[in-house]
């Protein structure tokens, strides 16, 4: 069960970074197939929830990755509407982990992608992401836990993917209502119906395998499970060779697409992201298909995050590529990060005093 | 033999309170998980300390019998 497990989990890691270097080749920005935390992003100034004129579409890798996600686990049996487990902490994490992204400039999944093309910032964030995860393990194993989740109904599962659904109606048929990018990341984009069979293809395959980013490294520290990494390392690998091949690998720090060289706001972003996702049980990716599968809970930590990215935008604590954050973005950071702790350390305490 | 009721919690917190459990009684109990994330995970985990894991399906959920 193992080796099928591993197994399953490197195709599927194969089959994202494949698609992501093909997305790119077909028009989405450097080392970016595909990112939650931006394409969140991107997708919330589309409805013009902020208004960053750069980083404005509707993108249709998140709606497949949700509708894609969702049909798999009606097929499987794994559509069970559940929550009640802290919606509002919840939210406030997935806010919070928004903000750590943006300062990072991308998702856990897009740090790999990233660490695929050459990118050595990347590394750096990949080090904070670790400390991040190790950090949210010492209080996972001390008792941390958000509660108790309860069944829902298939109503509330439903919601989630059905708004999905009627975003992308909409995006179809009244283009109008939403915001384009004339330029920078925004305007950069694979057609419609690459990103969004892209999008269809890996929803279900990280619904099935339950492919996690942080869950990876989570394991590694908690459980001594090596099985989740392996979807890390095959992206990684398949990038790899993906980006020498369509000529994009550039090994080193500076002139990376859409990222910066301030290597302790790498670290730190990475780190809120880590901690963030191991309070929420996984990634932002993660938290996408939970939401799909039915979880009210995830479906309020993206809440969060979309959110969060129009906080970012509106307040100027996102990074611009090659700069990196403003003293907007630090102090919000650094605050962020303080809140997850504060958040952590109640939620263990109390679950110690219970137990 | 003991029971564990994990129902309602995400992984990796059923693994987690497996790993306590078995220590408070390490010649096996049984576990009441409602995802199959966490079927699969405290199974994996049981599996790999050496135990053997026989799965009970219910109305909703699994129960676990984890063994010597």
């Amino acid at each position: 069960m193992r080796i099928a497990d591993k197994g399953k989990l490197s195709i599927t890691g194969a089959i994202i970074g494949i698609a992501a270097v093909v997305l790119t080749v077909l028009g989405n920005p450097g080392n970016m197939g595909f990112c939650i935390a931006c394409f969140l992003r991107d997708t919330a100034g589309a409805m013009h929830l902020h208004t960053a004129p750069i980083v404005e579409y509707v993108r249709p890798e998140i709606i497949g990755i949700i509708i894609g996600a969702f049909a798999f686990s009606l097929l499987g049996g794994d559509f069970r509407p559940r929550g009640g487990s802290s919606p509002v902490l919840r939210f406030i994490i997935g806010f919070i982990v928004m903000i750590g992204a943006l300062v990072f400039l991308g998702c856990p999944l897009r740090m790999v992608l990233r660490l695929g093309g050459g990118d050595l910032n990347a590394l750096v964030g990949l080090l904070g992401f670790i400390a991040g995860i190790g950090v949210g393990c010492i209080f996972l194993s001390n008792g941390f836990t958000l509660g108790k989740a309860e069944r829902q109904s298939r109503l509330e599962g439903v919601a989630l993917p059905a708004s999905t659904v009627l975003l992308f109606i909409l995006f179809l048929a009244v283009p109008s209502l939403f915001l384009f990018s004339e330029s920078g990341p925004g305007s950069m984009h694979a057609p419609v119906a690459a990103a969004l069979l892209a999008g269809l293809i890996v929803g279900a395959a990280a619904e099935r395998t339950r492919l996690c980013m942080a869950g990876g490294i989570r394991d590694i520290f908690l459980l001594r499970d090596f099985t989740l990494i392996t979807g890390f390392i095959a992206i990684f690998a398949l990038t790899l060779i993906g980006n020498i091949i369509a000529g994009s690998f550039n090994l080193g720090f500076a002139d990376q697409p859409v990222s910066h060289p301030m290597h302790i706001w790498n670290f730190l972003g990475m780190f809120a992201v880590g901690l963030g996702s191991v309070m929420l049980g996984g990634c932002p990716l993660r938290q996408l298909i939970l939401a799909a599968e039915g979880s009210s809970d995830s479906a309020a930590a993206v809440g969060g995050m979309i959110v969060g990215a129009a906080f970012a935008h509106n307040f100027s604590l996102a990074s611009s590529a090659n700069v990196g954050p403003g003293i907007n973005g630090k102090v919000a950071l650094i605050a962020g990060i303080i809140v997850l702790l504060a958040i952590a350390a109640i939620a263990t305490a109390k679950e110690r005093r219970n137990a | 033999m003991k029971t564990l009721d994990a129902s309602g919690y995400s992984c990796p917190e059923p693994v987690i309170m497996t790993k306590k459990a078995l220590k408070d009684s390490p010649d096996g109990l049984d576990v009441i998980v409602d995802n199959r994330a966490s079927k699969e995970n405290v199974t994996r985990y049981a599996t790999a300390l050496g135990y053997k894991v026989a799965v009970e399906e219910g109305s909703g959920n699994w129960t676990l019998r984890i063994s010597r």
